[in-house]
């Protein structure tokens, strides 16, 4: 392990590339195996199911690790269009199950042609300072206002609401992820690949927990309408399961092991919490995941993916500038 | 390689950017057979994405009938129209009372060439599709052997609303349903409100209108 200490942050980042792909082959390789052994799993079709829900977790997961290797790969301008494009289609599925009307159309070609790509314009010039406030200060303004100018008063706040929603969820949280992989910080230069590992690790950690409890331990649901799986019980077991798993991994990251734990502690308890509140959203809109597999819309279900990143990305990133005690 | 070559994918490509043009084959799988499928209009983009839908190796023996008044007026439209979109225009007026207006969709039948028809003859936007034409009654009974594929396009309003240039990106889906034919002894009257009700049918459900 000292010897590690030793090698370059590219080989570093190599190694824990290794590491990672690894450990999905094995684990895709064991459900294999299993759907081989059990090959006449009625579960199998429900989409409900416990099998059903291991294998989205763990094309998740696929999808997650293949993002983040992409993103590296790629360097700083690449991985910004990589996730300026992931933005772009959450916001599409997110729009799309939100009763959009004819008067809103100008809105929302300020926000996919305008305010996405500016944002992510900004993130890859590095301005963070622009950054944290673009949307919530100047897209916040500037979208009530078109949307004001198409003189169609009605429900005019709550279809604002919805748009700036998607805007700040699909658009701000899911730019805070290269954000984390283009920040320098003192003492950590060329890292930052380490600390997005380290966010999405924790927080998948943390909802793959909190489903397996939900599952197994018998305990009353806190939100039954939203949520039948969702409770005190099963969403302590996951952040804290983040935390542990995020403490054990306190090596890559520039955080001592007790730090860690907190700081892991605070990015799963946000990705899980802000899983919650997609999940109310989808059960306003009436529908069970955003990709719906009976075909309305058609969607690869992108959003349930990273649902929990979108959230939990700028609550980190803010997290750990405040540890670097970064000016803003 | 004409211009029209490229333009054609590069719609199809940009249509799916834009709308994911999600092809659901419910009632039939695609295949090279002779069909007329009739859909719902409600946009100029409607063509685009139905085009997009079907697989490449269709789309060049899929052609989709356009207003002669409409279409030509202008190079653009008519190059759109004839060259990357190779489609059968059709008169909205007569130019006197014994010209057929059905005589292009007839020969291009004849030739053995697929149809995409909007049978409401213009674009609405109440949500429910418009009573349908008679025209493809006429084409059903001359070609008895020809599939009738019923297709909703759905969403594809709020991607380019009447009147909008740019269009929004929002997910779209055309849904084709099971082969129909006219019943034996089947009125026209019967035979069109049967259609568009089985095109009505398949609008997706599921979420909250």
């Amino acid at each position: 392990m000292s010897e590690l200490k030793h090698w370059s942050p590219a080989d570093q980042i190599a190694l824990l590339f290794a590491l990672l792909f690894g450990l999905l082959l094995l684990i895709t390789a064991g459900g294999v195996l299993y759907r081989l052994k059990n090959p006449v799993e009625e579960l199998a079709i429900n989409p409900r199911s416990a099998r059903a829900q291991f294998q989205r977790d763990l094309n998740a997961s696929w999808v997650g690790a293949l993002l983040f290797w992409l993103a590296w790969i790629s360097g700083p301008a690449g991985s910004t269009i990589l996730f300026g494009l992931f933005s772009f289609f959450c916001l599409r599925e997110f729009i799309t199950l939100q009763h959009t009307t004819r008067s809103d159309h100008r809105t929302l070609i300020a926000a996919f042609f305008i305010v996405l790509p500016l944002q992510y314009i900004v993130v890859a010039n590095r301005r963070f300072d622009l950054f944290t406030v673009l949307i919530p200060v100047y897209a916040f303004l500037a979208i009530p206002v078109i949307s004001a100018l198409s003189g169609d008063p009605k429900r005019f706040l709550e279809r604002n609401a919805k748009i700036q929603w998607g805007i700040m969820v699909c658009i701000y949280g899911l730019s805070h992820a290269p954000a984390l992989l283009l920040l320098e910080f003192p003492r950590y230069a060329g890292k930052g690949a380490f600390l997005l590992f380290f966010l999405v690790t924790v927080v998948s950690v943390a909802q793959i927990v909190q489903e397996v409890v939900s599952r197994s331990v018998r305990s009353l649901p806190t939100v039954r309408a939203i949520s039948r799986s969702f409770s005190r019980r099963a969403w302590w077991s996951g952040a804290l399961a983040g935390a542990f798993v995020g403490a054990l991994l306190y090596w890559v990251t520039p955080f001592k092991a007790g730090q860690a734990f907190v700081m892991a502690f605070i990015a799963a308890a946000s990705g899980t919490l802000g899983a919650l509140v997609m999940k109310a959203m989808k059960r306003e809109a009436g529908i069970h995941y955003w990709g719906n597999r009976s075909g309305i819309t058609g969607a690869v279900g992108l959003l349930d993916r990273v649902a929990a990143l979108c959230f939990a990305a700028p609550i980190f990133f803010h997290s750990v500038r405040w540890y670097f005690k970064l000016s803003v | 390689m004409r211009l029209a070559d490229l333009m054609g994918p590069f719609l199809g490509f940009l249509a799916r950017a834009i709308t994911g043009a999600q092809g659901h084959w419910l009632g039939c799988p695609p295949s090279n057979e002779q069909r007329i499928y009739i859909a719902n209009h409600q946009s100029h983009f409607d063509l685009v994405l139905i085009w997009a839908a079907l697989p490449s190796e269709l789309r060049a023996k899929t052609r989709a009938i356009a207003a002669r008044d409409y279409w030509t007026k202008g190079k653009f439209k008519t190059w759109l129209t004839t060259d990357v979109f190779n489609t059968v225009y059709v008169s909205r007026t007569r130019a006197n009372p014994d010209e057929d207006p059905l005589e292009p969709l007839v020969e291009a039948l004849k030739q053995g060439d697929s149809l995409i028809i909007f049978p409401e003859g213009t674009r609405s936007n109440k949500g429910e599709p418009m009573p349908f034409k008679a025209g493809i009654y006429h084409l059903a009974e001359q070609f008895p052997n020809v599939q009738i594929i019923p297709t909703w396009i759905d969403n594809v309003q709020r991607v380019m609303p009447k009147g909008e240039v740019v269009p929004v990106p929002i997910l779209c889906t055309v849904t084709f349903g099971t082969p129909t034919q006219i019943q034996p002894g089947e009125e026209k009257k019967a035979f069109l409100e049967r259609t568009r009700a089985e095109v009505t049918a398949l609008k997706p459900g599921g979420w909250k209108q």
